[in-house]
């Protein structure tokens, strides 16, 4: 953020959830980057993603109650891939906030939260299909998009399609 | 074969050859199987409505593959959809037809690079009769496939194969620019 700008309500709202969120979590969460475009913090200890996501819902003073989107970045110069979740407070406190998880870029694995925003299932068989983030918790982790005998993750920078699938001839 | 011109009444009698007769069955009722895969479909839809009216020409979808003459292959085929395009097209009774509509079921279309997810071309998994270029291709584009359809089961005889009747059909076809060239020197006029 650049120092002396005035700050938009929203992202003064977002600022304000989040100093909530970090005042329970503390170092389980890095600084808030307070962009106008959407406000973000990153979760540094993806263990407690579960336990924060929950904090998030439920607080009367949070109630994001509505996960908006669930989706995937590859990051190959860290050797990581990561999700990002935009929450919403629908009708009801009308703040915003993403949050941002990392894990290893091959066979990593992070925390579902599925169990509290149902959304988040189909998202995150999605994520798994197309970056090989595996989803701990999730009841049915499995491709959605692709065959299940499909090789590969398809949205990884590297991905190199294969020769063929099921005898059939997959590049130009 | 003129037969609608031939003013037939009782007192006539017509001349014609079996095959004649059988080719011109077969083609004033060439029934599509009704499915579609993307945006070319709609196209497709569009041409089976009243607008553009296939069933003029004895064109109109049915439900089953058992009672479809036609594929036509409207729309992205996918690697996942390729499987039941096959399963489908072997369910169809022969004589039967393929006409591949729009560029992605021609050759991948605009998936042909980056599109991991997309057959480049249904040509792979079956055999193509007709190819309507376009994305999507205009109804009378689709109409234009479709009399050429016809055209190719007219080249057909008893006892010769859909490779020679494809043969005669690439003999018989006119260069359409000379036609395209003249029609634009009168507009211009």
């Amino acid at each position: 953020m650049e120092e002396g700008k005035p700050v938009s309500q929203s992202v003064q709202q977002s600022a304000a959830a989040y100093s909530m969120i970090q005042q329970q979590f503390g170092s389980a969460v890095s600084p808030l980057d307070a962009n106008e475009t959407m406000p973000f913090f990153e979760v540094v200890e993806t263990a407690r993603w579960v336990e924060i996501a929950h904090f998030m819902r439920d607080h009367a003073k949070l109630k994001f109650n509505y996960l908006a989107c669930l989706t995937g970045v590859d990051y190959p110069a860290e050797e990581k891939v990561g999700i990002i979740c935009n929450f919403e407070s629908l009708a009801l406190l009308d703040h915003k906030l993403a949050v941002k998880l990392k894990c290893q870029r091959h066979g990593g694995s992070l925390p579902s939260i599925s169990c509290l925003w149902h959304t988040a299932n189909w998202h995150e068989r999605e994520v798994f299909d197309l970056f090989g983030i595996t989803f701990a918790g999730h009841p049915e982790m499995r491709r959605i998009l692709c065959p299940d005998d499909w090789e590969g993750s398809p949205l990884l920078k590297d991905y190199k399609v294969q020769q063929s699938y099921r005898g059939i001839k997959v590049p130009y | 074969m003129g037969l609608h011109d031939a003013a037939i009444t009782r007192h006539n009698v017509l001349v014609t050859s079996v095959d004649n007769v059988l080719n011109w069955a077969r083609l004033s009722s060439l029934w599509p199987m009704g499915f579609g895969l993307a945006c070319c479909a709609i196209e497709m839809m569009a041409t089976n409505a009243s607008n553009y009216d296939l069933e003029r020409f004895g064109i109109f979808p049915r439900s089953s593959p058992r009672q479809s003459d036609l594929m036509i292959v409207a729309g992205t085929v996918t690697m996942k959809m390729a499987e039941r395009v096959i399963r489908l097209y072997e369910q169809m009774p022969e004589p039967r037809y393929v006409l591949s509509m729009g560029s992605c079921s021609n050759c991948g279309g605009p998936y042909w690079e980056h599109g991991y997810h997309v057959l480049k071309g249904v040509d792979r998994v079956i055999p193509v009769d007709v190819y309507v270029p376009g994305c999507p291709p205009r109804p009378e584009a689709l109409i234009g496939g479709l009399m050429k359809v016809q055209e190719l089961i007219r080249m057909e005889q008893i006892g010769i194969s859909r490779a020679d009747a494809l043969k005669k059909l690439e003999e018989k076809a006119l260069d359409p620019r000379a036609f395209v060239e003249q029609e634009r020197k009168v507009a211009q006029a």
